[in-house]
């Protein structure tokens, strides 16, 4: 009897085992940067050139970080979602725009509507480099103290709002 | 309407993207051809600014993970992702800092996955001993079985019949 089962039960390992690996996603690729502190930076607004924003701006203040660009087909995937939460003003969003040229970014967002507070651009992906972004888009949730708490890659959902991004923001403003 | 216009320029603008990059690659091939023959008259331009720099970015860019294109080399992506972190390398090594501090640079950013590879950690153990304890199970394994036939052919005595005709056979064999 165990000449049959065993085969059977080694078929059977194997078989959970390639299960488990055709189901994971390789693009989620595990961020070093998570209970880090968010890499500095000093960057222009989009809208206003002449203002800048540091990073150390936000300290004392869970807010989260969008990076997007208007080249980017699947932030306009996430951006209603992006805009309804901006209206319940639970947390601030501010926006990295990736690699992107003005003109557009503006015309995109006065299209499809600004949830941003404010719109820093990175335009030579330095800054992305240094917050490990390798697809756009990516969100981020940085804690009071400038601990990055959460990256999220690819675009945000109804789902992955409710299951933890929200739930990490009460907690970390409570 | 206007969703529909949008997602066209992307497309057109990936298309012609494409068209640029085909472009440049038939002229690199262009040059890569006819300068053998104008090597008469000129001395060859190098093809970069500094080809022992090059060099240098080639080799440990191939042994990176663009993070895009998860089966091309840094050195090999043409993803704008390996553009990018090429032209940092290059702006580092331009600094002077070792490959070992731009490695680190890297996986400070991006984790052990640009690494093609892998560093020995606890959480890694597996990966680098996995296929020795495999093998020295299954050579354990086999020793094992194969003991175990030989005391089971040793312990299987020919009854008499068959005794006698195996007598049989071998006289038959030893006449012819």
């Amino acid at each position: 009897m165990i000449r049959f089962l065993l085969p059977l039960a080694v078929f059977v390992v194997l078989v959970v085992f390639l299960g488990i690996g055709l189901t994971l996603n390789p693009r989620q690729v595990p961020s070093p940067l998570i209970d880090k502190p968010a890499p500095v930076f000093q960057l222009h607004h989009l809208h206003d050139p002449d203002k800048t924003m540091m990073s150390k701006d936000n300290l004392g203040k869970v807010w989260m970080l969008n990076v997007w660009a208007s080249w980017c087909v699947a932030c306009r995937d996430e951006h209603p979602l992006l805009v309804q939460l901006a209206k319940t003003g639970i947390v601030p969003i501010y926006g990295l725009n990736y690699k992107d040229e003005r003109d557009t970014a503006l015309q995109w967002l006065k299209q499809y509507g600004d949830p941003y507070t404010v719109s820093i651009v990175d335009s030579d992906g330095k800054v992305g480099i240094d917050y490990g972004v390798y697809g756009v888009p990516e969100t981020y949730i940085i804690d009071k103290q400038g601990i990055i708490r959460h990256k999220h890659i690819g675009p945000v959902t109804v789902k992955s709002l409710e299951d933890k991004i929200l739930p990490l923001i009460r907690e970390l403003q409570g | 309407m206007y969703k529909f216009k949008a997602i066209n320029t992307f497309a057109l603008r990936q298309c012609v993207d494409q068209f640029f990059k085909s472009i440049k690659q038939l002229t690199i091939i262009f040059y890569v051809t006819l300068l053998p023959l104008t090597s008469f008259a000129n001395e060859a331009l190098p093809v970069a600014e500094d080809p022992v720099l090059e060099k240098r970015l080639v080799e440990l860019s191939e042994n990176l993970r663009c993070l895009v294109c998860q089966n091309e080399s840094l050195a090999g992506s043409r993803a704008d992702f390996a553009i990018d972190l090429r032209r940092e390398i290059r702006e580092q090594m331009k600094a002077n800092k070792s490959n070992e501090e731009i490695i680190d640079f890297l996986v400070a950013r991006y984790g052990d996955f640009v690494l093609y590879n892998p560093p020995f950690k606890a959480t890694t153990v597996l990966l680098w001993f996995g296929p020795l304890i495999l093998f020295i199970g299954a050579t354990t394994a086999l020793i094992v079985y194969l003991r175990r036939r030989r005391t089971q052919i040793d312990d299987i005595p020919l009854s008499e019949s068959q005794r006698l005709k195996a007598e049989a056979l071998i006289e038959k064999i030893n006449k012819e």
